[in-house]
Order: structure tokens, then sequence, then C-alpha cells
């Protein structure tokens, strides 16, 4: 889906006609603006993939860019100029929301690397039983008891305070667990962007499976947070 | 292309205004009657011009036909715009508009004006010709190209509508702005600095909220939200309806049926809820035309308890915005008020709770006039268009999308593929196939809103990709790209893979008008040409020469004539002599500059009539009376304004 950077194909300026890498977006020779270029959203900010970022750094160099491909300041040049810009600065404009977000960023650099990640922002589906992760089994099976009687009992109109206490502590343990998640996909941020080929198909491995169970988990905690708020 | 000047324009429910920026300063034109808001009302001129081109007037004096001919005259037609036949019923409830009777489902809806009918953008396309009109007159010269301002929350067919409107008025749309980001640009013009602002724009017909964040001239909007039926309007109706109730109550009148009586009502209305936001009570005071008087005092207590549901659902979208910016209220470090109904102090107390303003010392700010704000932000971002001004050049806006796209998968659900609050230009790419072998169309649906199903979401856009090379079932691969543009339109291209061929989509608007259709309703084609914009400007000048000149013959009528000393009727004398000679001419500069000169010799003139109206109004007779003796007695007391005129 990703086409990945060929710097070995010349491409010849529309402006100056003078042949360059096709991972620009601006001509190295006469500075004109150059159709999207065919690289991934690392490449746009000049970066080679990797997962720890400089959050700052990186808002800086959108804003550099923005300054300069933005249509608006396009909006009295040529009809291909124009479409550049606007091709070119929505590119941009996807690759920072991406990049800047921890858990698209880890997607996204997972399935560049091919691996199969699920729907995993379409965020609603319900929890899905026959992927509990296995040392979850037991309370996720009584959390989803709990969760049933809770609906039920809001439906008649009645107040449980024990069940809702015993609801609020199940969600403040599967935030917990949640926290723990987000820290072993920090630690293997790390193991990957310093890890040789063997290290991060490793890691890759490990990754995929921790955002399955994030996934699982985040939805967990909202479907307890829905019930109590209702 | 011609490098002329960029104007801005706010179109708003109930005012319009145009404006440009005058060196680092946005400055708003006036129009002919020295008045900066134009109301964005149109009439219909009651003898129709015979063939071509109905005779329409705009804004105030288009006002005053409200009440005579008010099956004549339209206004508030930003709530139709972009909107379908289903969607406006609600609409139609609450304003004496009514639809052409041969409109079929899917159409635009058309509006009945006397025996004629008008989309929505052909209404507001006769506003933006006035304000093009005042602009033109103002610089002296053809304005071609134009930045429009729309409400932040309106979707892409209100968009695109507006768009139309421009197009029909003869105006190259080079950018929609979103209102409450128009507004922050006017604000954080001057200021040049770090923070994070809300602005909070309740308008005659619409409520936005956007949370930007200012840095090194970056406006980059974090979230956006709000309701395009929410807004000073519906004050004004929740007002109505209790008068006309009450007066069908105690009167035995049933007003409803009575459009002339409604407006006058109406206005009474809207006068009360504007000295509400000084005084501590309203009266409605109004002859039934049974002879009854129907007497009202409504004290701002009682105000701000019948409007407190309306202003309640503006707290929704702020949460929901300041949630979806991930800030909590502490983080917003001003909050700046678009939108006259901000004038409300409920409105204001409203505010301050929301964002904890007055635990930390803070209040709103209001240093900018809320009615013109958004046109002076719609101006600085024509200048930051235009390019090569020191002023804006180190300035950029980055807005967002209000809501999010998504296309309707199997069963109904929506898969979201854009979603909202993502910076714009935004873009998404989607895989299509086949179901059945052999097939060679594929049918998309686009919709855009935040609920689960398509059903209840906002239908978008409906189209076909055709033309794919018949293969087994589900082997096609068609790639179609989804852009978001930095107007907020959407745009789709596709292209199957496998075959390399350019699937053939035809995207059909769920509301609006086709190419053609708005290529038809242009309204004046030649008001591009050289040749016809200068003998219109001749005509024009000609006419305010006429207007001044018989304002001055009857002059020595007035007793404020004697008071003027013997030299200052001379200079008016002398002034008058010069320019009833140059108005035969065709040089539309000279006669403009001898009009001038005149209207500056009368100015203590003018300024004499003027206090002399003022008295009357005093001794009991109501300003409305004061101001049409005015009227008849002098012209405009200064028709153009004349120190910004070169
Ligand atoms: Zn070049």
């Amino acid at each position: 889906m990703f086409k990945t950077l060929d710097s070995a194909v010349p491409v010849a300026c529309w402006s100056c006609s003078i042949g360059h890498n096709d991972s620009t977006l601006f001509c190295p020779h006469c500075s004109k603006i150059q159709p999207p270029p065919g690289g991934d959203y690392f490449s746009v900010f000049g970066l080679k993939p990797r997962l720890e970022l400089d959050l700052s750094a990186l808002e800086q160099e959108f804003h550099r860019l923005s300054r300069k491909l933005h249509p608006d300041r396009f909006a009295r040049a040529l009809v291909n100029e124009k479409e550049w810009s606007l091709a070119d600065t929505a590119l941009l404009n996807d690759a920072y929301r991406t990049l800047k977000d921890p858990l698209r960023r880890t997607e996204y650099l997972l399935k560049l690397e091919g691996a199969e990640i699920g729907e995993e922002h379409s965020g609603k589906d319900r929890v899905d039983p026959s992927r509990v992760p296995a040392d979850l089994l037991e309370e996720v099976f009584d959390l989803n008891m709990q969760l049933e009687e809770m609906r039920m009992a809001r439906k008649i109109g009645d107040e449980d305070s024990a069940l809702e206490a015993s609801l609020a502590e199940a969600k403040e343990k599967f935030s917990g667990l949640l926290k723990a998640v987000d820290e072993d996909l920090r630690a293997e941020w790390r193991a990957w962007d310093e890890g040789n080929e063997l290290a991060r198909q490793a890691s890759q491995k490990r990754m995929v499976a921790l955002l399955d169970r994030r996934h699982y988990l985040s939805n967990l905690v909202r479907d307890v947070t829905e019930t109590l708020g209702a | 292309m011609a490098e002329g000047r960029v104007v801005g324009i706010d179109l708003g429910t109930t005012n319009s205004l145009v404006a440009y920026m005058q060196g680092d300063t946005p400055v708003v034109i006036p129009g002919v009657d020295g008045s900066n808001l134009v109301p964005s009302v149109v009439a219909l001129d009651p003898i129709a011009a015979a063939g071509g081109r109905p005779t329409v007037t705009v804004g105030n004096s288009a006002r005053k036909a409200l009440i005579e001919t008010p099956e004549r005259v339209i206004y508030s037609v930003k709530r139709l715009m972009g909107r379908g036949l289903g969607e406006i019923q609600e609409e139609l409830k609450l304003f004496p508009f009514h639809l052409a009777d041969d409109i079929e489902e899917g159409e635009v809806p058309r509006i009945r004006l006397g025996e004629l009918k008008f989309t929505p953008p052909e209404i507001s396309a006769y506003v933006l010709r006035q304000l093009k009109r005042n602009a033109e007159r103002f610089f002296g010269e053809p304005v071609t190209q134009a930045v429009i301002t729309v409400p932040a929350y309106f979707n892409d067919a209100q968009r695109q509508a507006t768009k139309d409107a421009g197009r029909m008025a003869g105006l190259d749309v080079l950018r929609l702005v979103n209102e409450p980001t128009a507004a922050a640009l006017a604000y954080g013009l001057d200021h040049a600095k770090v923070g994070t602002i809300a602005v909070y724009d309740l308008g005659g017909g619409t409520f936005d909220v956007s949370i930007l964040k200012l840095r090194d001239g970056i406006f980059e909007v974090q979230s956006t939200n709000g309701d395009t039926h929410l807004g000073g309007d519906d004050i004004d109706n929740l007002l109505l309806a209790i008068a006309l109730d009450e007066i069908h109550a105690e009167h035995g009148v049933d007003l409803r049926g009575n459009p002339g009586a409604v407006q006058v009502l109406r206005k009474a209305a809207i006068e009360a809820k504007i000295s509400l936001s000084t005084e501590s009570a309203a009266h409605f005071d109004m002859e039934l035309p049974n002879g009854d008087r129907y007497q009202r005092e409504i004290p701002r207590a009682v105000f701000e308890m019948l409007i407190e549901p309306v202003l309640e659902r503006t707290a929704g979208p702020c949460k929901q915005a300041l949630k979806d910016a991930g800030l909590t209220p502490e983080q917003i470090d001003e909050v700046v008020l678009v939108g006259g109904s901000t004038r409300i102090p409920a409105v204001r107390q409203l505010v301050d709770d929301l964002f904890h303003l007055k635990a930390r010392g803070k209040k709103p700010q209001i240093e900018l006039n809320p009615d013109e704000v958004v046109a002076l932000g719609a101006a600085v971002q024509a200048d930051i268009l235009a390019g090569a001004s020191k002023t804006t050049e180190e300035m950029l806006l980055l807005d967002v999308t209000p809501l999010s796209l998504g296309i309707e998968a199997l069963g109904g659900a929506v898969a979201r593929i854009i979603q909202r609050n993502s910076t714009i230009p935004a873009s998404a790419t989607e895989h299509f196939t086949t179901g059945v072998d052999g097939q060679t169309n594929v049918a998309i649906h686009v919709v855009q809103g935040e609920r689960e199903l398509a059903a209840d979401c906002r239908s978008l856009a409906r189209f076909d990709l055709k033309g794919i090379p018949p293969m087994s079932a589900g082997l096609p691969r068609i790639e179609v790209k989804f852009l978001i543009d930095a107007d907020g339109i959407l745009q789709v291209r596709a292209r199957e893979q496998r075959s390399g061929l350019a699937a053939e989509i035809e995207v059909k608007a769920t509301y609006g008008l086709t190419d053609e259709q708005v290529e038809s309703m242009i309204l004046d084609s030649f008001d591009h040409a050289e040749e016809d914009f200068a003998k219109r400007l001749l005509i024009e000048a000609r006419n305010e020469a006429e207007t001044i000149l018989a304002a001055v013959d009857r002059a020595p009528e007035s007793p404020a004539w004697r008071q003027l000393s013997p030299e200052e009727q001379a200079a008016i004398h002398a002034a008058r002599g010069r320019l009833a000679a140059i108005k035969q001419g065709e040089d539309a500069a000279a006669i403009r500059n001898a009009t001038l000169a005149l209207d500056q010799a009368t100015r203590r003139f003018a300024e004499l009539m003027m206090e002399a109206a003022v008295s009357t109004a005093i001794r009991g007779k109501t300003m409305d009376a004061a101001g049409n003796d005015m009227g008849d007695d002098v012209t405009a007391p200064h028709a153009m304004a004349p120190a910004e005129f070169k």
C-alpha cells in the first residue's frame, strides 16, 4: 500500500528540467514546488522510520514546511503548482497527524514493516470475547457479568452501590493495566529504534501483541466508563 | 492572472460586510449610506423589469420593504444554504418564506419572491454583488477576488453553496475561511503572541466555537464545534412567538396570517432584545388592527430565564471542543467573543462560567467590535492570499475539518476515513472491489457526521465508479482518494489499479447545484469587462452627483441654511456650480471628486441639520421619524467615506 522510498529513480523537475531524487517536495535546483513525493510519512520530515520522536522538533518542522507548502502560499500560482501545493500539504498534514500520536505512529510503522494490524481506530466495536488475552480471561468474565447486571439494574431504575463500587474498582484495575501496556510499548520503541534487523523482527511481534492487548483493554475501560456514567 | 485586490467578505445571516487591508490595518468598507453593515436582506422591486433580470434591492433599503411588501423580501437566507427540501421544513415554520411548489426531492429548493423563484445561493449572490459594488466604488476599480467566511460548522454542501453564490456574483472565491478562525486572525494580528485562545461566536443564525494555538504567526486550530441552527434569530423567534400568543389570547387577534404585522412585531422583538443588553426592562407597545394596544413589559430577569435554554445549547459544543483539543478550561488563555448576540450579558456570564474566567482574574475579550471582527479577519486572510505584504507574510492559518468524513459500509454502518478536527487539507485513500463476477460499477456513498449509522449522518455525495474492466468478483482493486481541500470541500479521485485505468467517476452531490446551473445563474456576466465597468462607474457617479445637487438645491428652504455665514453659503454655491458643469463630462473620477468637494462644503450644514433633527426627536418624535425627516431634507449626510477616497 505504501510506496517505499526509491532514490534510484531520478525525476526531471517540471520547471527547470534538471533531474532530482523523487522524494523531494521542492526542486533542489530552482526551489519550485514538486508533485507529492513517493516516500513514507517519515521521509516527509526527512526522517528514517523510528518510534521515539522529538515532538517539539517535529512540530517545528511541520510549521516550517506548512509555511512553504500551504495552498495559501499558492493562491495566485500556476494551476499545476496549486494542485501540488494541495496534494503536498494534504500529505504533510496526514503525516504529521499520524506521527505526532504515539499509537498511530506505532501502528503506521508496523504496517510499513508489513505487520497485519486490525481496524485499530474504528474504536467503537464492542469487546470481542474470542480475543480475550489469556491472563485476563477470568476477570473479564466476572466483569462482563457485573456490567450486564448493572445495565439491567439501570434499566429498572435500581441503584446498587455495592455493584457500582466493584465496577469502579475494576475500572481502576484495567486502567492500570492499560498504563502498563503503554510502558511496555515505550520500551519496545527503544528496542526497535536501536536494534538490528533480528531484534526489530522480535520487537515488531511483541508490539503487535501489545497493540492488540491495548485495543482490548481500552474498549473494556470504555465500556465500564459508559455503563457507570449512563 | 490579474493581480487585483482581494477583499474579505463576511456573508452573515443578519448582516454582511466587506473589508480590506489598508496598510497594516484591516478596515471595513462602508456602503453608499455610510453604514458598515449591509443587512442580508434582498427585496424584489414591485415592478419587475420587462424581460431579463429582475430589479432587486439589497440591504437597508430592502429592509424597509419588509413591512410594506413582505412577500417580496427575503432575509436570513444563510439558514437555507446548502440544505435539502426535508431539512428546511423546520426553518420555514419560523420564517415567512414560501417554497416554489414544483420542487422535486433532490433538487435545490427555490424560494418564491413575488412572481419569481430563487435558490438560496442566488439570493446570497445578490448580497455579495452589493458588497462587491461597494468595494468597487470605494476603490474606483473592479474587484474580482474575495475571501468569504462561513460558519466553522458548515458542512460540505453549505460550503459549496457559498462558493456557488460567489461565482454567481462575479467573484473568484480564493478561499472560504471559518468565521471563528477569521476572528482569531483579526484578534491575533497586533498581538503577535504565543498562547491558546477560544473563539465563542454566537451570530444571527449559527453558533461556532474554535480553539486555536497561536505561535510565531501560525494560527493552528486544535478543535472546532458548533450548531448551524442556533443564534440570535432563535431569541427573536422566542420573543415573537410569546407576543403572538399573548395577542391572540388577550385580544383575540391572530396575527400569524399577516406577514406585515409579524414583521412589525419582529422588529419590536429585536429592539427589545437589544435594549435588554443595557436596560433592566424592555417594553412592547403596538397598535393592533382592531384598535387595541398590546403593551407588555419584559424585565431582564424574565428575558434571561426565557433565553436560558437557547444559551445552554452553546455549552455542549464548548465542552466537546475542549475535550477534542485535550485541554481544560484553565488552559485557555483568552476567550474572544464574536457575533452580535455576545453583547447579551447572560451570554458573557455563561462564557465566564464555561472557561472559569473570573476565578482566574480574566474577562472575555471584546476589544474588537463583535459585528466587524469576522470581516476584519477575512481581510487579513485576503492579504495573506494576495501575498507580498509585510504585515501578513509571517502569518498562516491552519484550520481543521469540523465533521468526520465516512463512507457507508455494508449494513449501513459508517466507516470513518477522515476524523473531525483533522488539519486540512487532509486526505484518505480507500480501496474498493466488486462483489459479483463481471461487475463494472461500484456505488459509493459518502457521509459527513459523527453518528454510527449512515442514515443518521448527513449524506454528502453518492457516486458510481464506472467502467471497471469485467473481472472475477473481488479481483478489481479500485483506489479512491478522498481529499478535503483548504476550503473544507471534498474532492474525489479514483483509479483501477490492476488494469491501470482511471475509473470514471461521477460525483453527484446529494444537495447542490450542477456547474451548468451555477453558470446559468451568474448575475452579471459583464461585470468583468473593463469597458462596462467604466460605464457603470460613470452612471453611478452621475447618480450620486444628482442626488447631492438636488439636496443642495433644497437647502435654502431649511432653517439651518440661515445659520451659515455668507462665506459658507458662497462656498457651497461655487462647489455646486463646479459639480453641475463636470457632471456633463465623461470622467467618472472627476465627477466623484467634485461630488466630494460639494459634500465637504456642505458638511457644517449637514451637522446643523442633524442637530435640528435630534432636538425634534427629543421633543417627542421617535428617532425613526427623525431619521426620515433628515432623509427628506438632506441626502444621507456623507454619502461616501470621503477621508478614505482617493
Ligand atoms: Zn527545478
